[in-house]
């Protein structure tokens, strides 16, 4: 009664990633987008001035962070409409082609992520 | 209260018709009656070629699940008044072939639990013991509430991804792995770990909607069960790519 | 009508619905699922905006300007507010469905779900304060 090996499939660690995204999502995003996409451009609070941002961004700690959040954050996109699109439009017929946009897009974006934030400043 | 209520029953009589058609019946209401009391009714006094299966009448054998306005119930656990003043809405459960009027074919599901090895493993080489394995009251409360499933099938009638993927084990299969596998004395979790953690068909085909939890009668929580051993899953993987020349 | 077919034995003529393309209208259960996963795709356009905002900062003060006037845009505004709709909606049931997803053992006991949801929100609460502390000091 020998101990079986599972079967290679790369399905855990998406999901892994998925699952990773979901918890950094839920914490940085709404504060982060509450902030830039809706508090300052309505001014209910004074943005930041450039110098001050600048110094933030720059900052290794910022940039690792910011650089985790765009990449599980695509992750976490890819996944949840991979299957999103498998189940709600039962589209799982063209599966190949989905998780190539879906997990290609989030490739994509992250090296344009890493290009973006750990650029010289 | 009033004395009548209606019934709106699925009739599917495969010999004529091509899709389910719906007959009403108005039958007494009586305060103490369940849905399966005037399914009986109606067998008994109005239409005896009504199909359906009941066994217990209790909520304990899993076999008279129907869709009772739309929810997958047992429907001797559903009572009239509840909706009263009605008609209430008695269809087969969804998400599995209709063979005749409310009677639903299980196979699929009877095919796809055996593969999870929903029994007790042992690895060890021992004889079995003289007296019983001994477990712990902690031991026991780790995968009780995944034992108490009846096999209704309310589980899989209200997963959507079991209706829309044909390989999907469901809901009910792997909780009840997931009952052996968090078991102290089994030692099968390996054996179970292809068909649980398959590309296709197993829990990662799951998307956490967690009608199965809602609807199930036994508060079984199925969806917890999946999720929980995705993560054991995850763990697996991981170990079998750090540590490929371990035991696994 | 059924067609002109002798039915006996063992000849099963089960009926098996399609499922429709709009089964997730059916129940409310169902919509607020796929809402929720549709909330992903807010996940990937803050990602976008926030690459967009990283970009015009490291350009420049100029720059930068350009993006604040950006997202003061009507439209632009219309969209970050659904998103920030969407991306509250998803951190809720992310948080609501954590405790049935994970087990946590602290000596021998097991830790009451509604702990793991607390801290959640505590831990949410945190990181948002030290962000903003951090923005907008």
């Amino acid at each position: 009664m020998s101990a079986a090996t599972p079967k290679r499939t790369i399905e855990p660690f998406l999901w892994a990633l998925f699952s990773a995204g979901g918890v950094v999502a839920a914490m940085l995003v709404p504060g982060l987008l509450l902030l830039f996409g809706v508090a300052f451009p309505l001014g209910w609070l004074d943005p930041p001035d450039h110098a001050h941002l600048l110094a933030v961004l720059r900052h290794p700690v910022t940039r690792l962070v910011l650089l985790a959040l765009c990449v599980l954050g695509l992750f976490h996109w890819a996944h949840r409409f991979r299957y999103t699109l498998y189940d709600g439009l039962q589209l799982e017929r063209h599966k190949e082609l989905i998780s190539l946009l879906c997990y290609g897009g989030a490739v994509v974006g992250s090296f344009l992520a890493a290009g973006v934030l750990l650029q010289a400043m | 209260m009033a004395d009548h209520i209606v019934m709106q029953v699925t009739r599917y009589r495969p010999d004529r018709d091509k899709a389910p058609t719906t007959q009403d019946y108005e039958i007494p209401l009586r305060k103490d009656w369940a849905v399966l009391d005037g399914l009986n009714h109606i067998k008994d006094h109005m239409d005896g070629t009504l199909s359906y299966r009941w066994s217990c009448r209790m909520g304990i054998c899993g076999s008279c699940g129907m869709n009772v306005n739309g929810e997958p119930r047992l429907t001797c656990g559903t009572f009239l008044t509840d909706y009263a003043p009605g008609p209430v809405r008695v269809e087969p459960l969804s998400n599995f072939p209709v063979v005749r009027d409310l009677v639903v074919e299980i196979g699929d599901f009877m095919n796809k639990l055996p593969t999870v090895k929903p029994w007790l493993i042992r690895t060890d080489g021992e004889p079995p013991p003289d007296a019983e394995y001994l477990q712990t009251p902690a031991e026991l409360e780790d995968y009780k509430q995944f034992s108490m499933c009846i096999n209704c099938m309310l589980c899989y009638s209200a997963c959507p991804i079991y209706g829309l993927d044909p390989d999907f084990l469901g809901p009910a299969a792997i909780a009840l792995a997931q009952r052996y596998n968090l078991d102290s004395r089994d030692h099968g979790g390996h054996e179970r770990l292809d068909a649980l953690a398959a590309a296709e068909g197993g829990v990662w085909s799951c998307t956490f909607v967690g009608e199965c939890t809602r609807v199930c009668p036994k508060h079984v929580d199925p969806a917890g069960a999946i999720q929980r051993y995705k993560v054991t899953a995850v763990n697996q993987s991981v170990k079998a790519l750090l540590m490929p020349w371990g035991k696994r | 009508m059924s067609e002109n077919v002798e039915y006996g034995g063992y000849y099963a003529r089960w009926y098996r619905p399609r499922i429709s393309r709009l089964w997730w209208l059916r129940r409310r259960s169902y919509l607020v699922f796929v809402l929720r996963e549709l909330s992903c795709v807010f996940v990937a356009w803050f990602v976008v905006f926030l690459l967009l905002l990283a970009r015009a900062v490291a350009a420049g003060e100029r720059e930068y300007q350009r993006f604040l006037d950006l997202s003061a845009n009507p439209w632009m505004l219309a969209l970050n507010v659904v998103a920030l709709c969407f991306v509250v909606f998803h951190t809720i049931t992310w948080f609501a469905l954590t405790p049935q997803a994970m087990v946590v053992r602290l000596r021998g006991r097991r830790v009451p779900g509604t702990w793991i949801l607390v801290l959640n929100y505590l831990a949410w609460a945190a990181v948002s304060a030290v962000m903003a502390w951090v923005i907008l000091s």
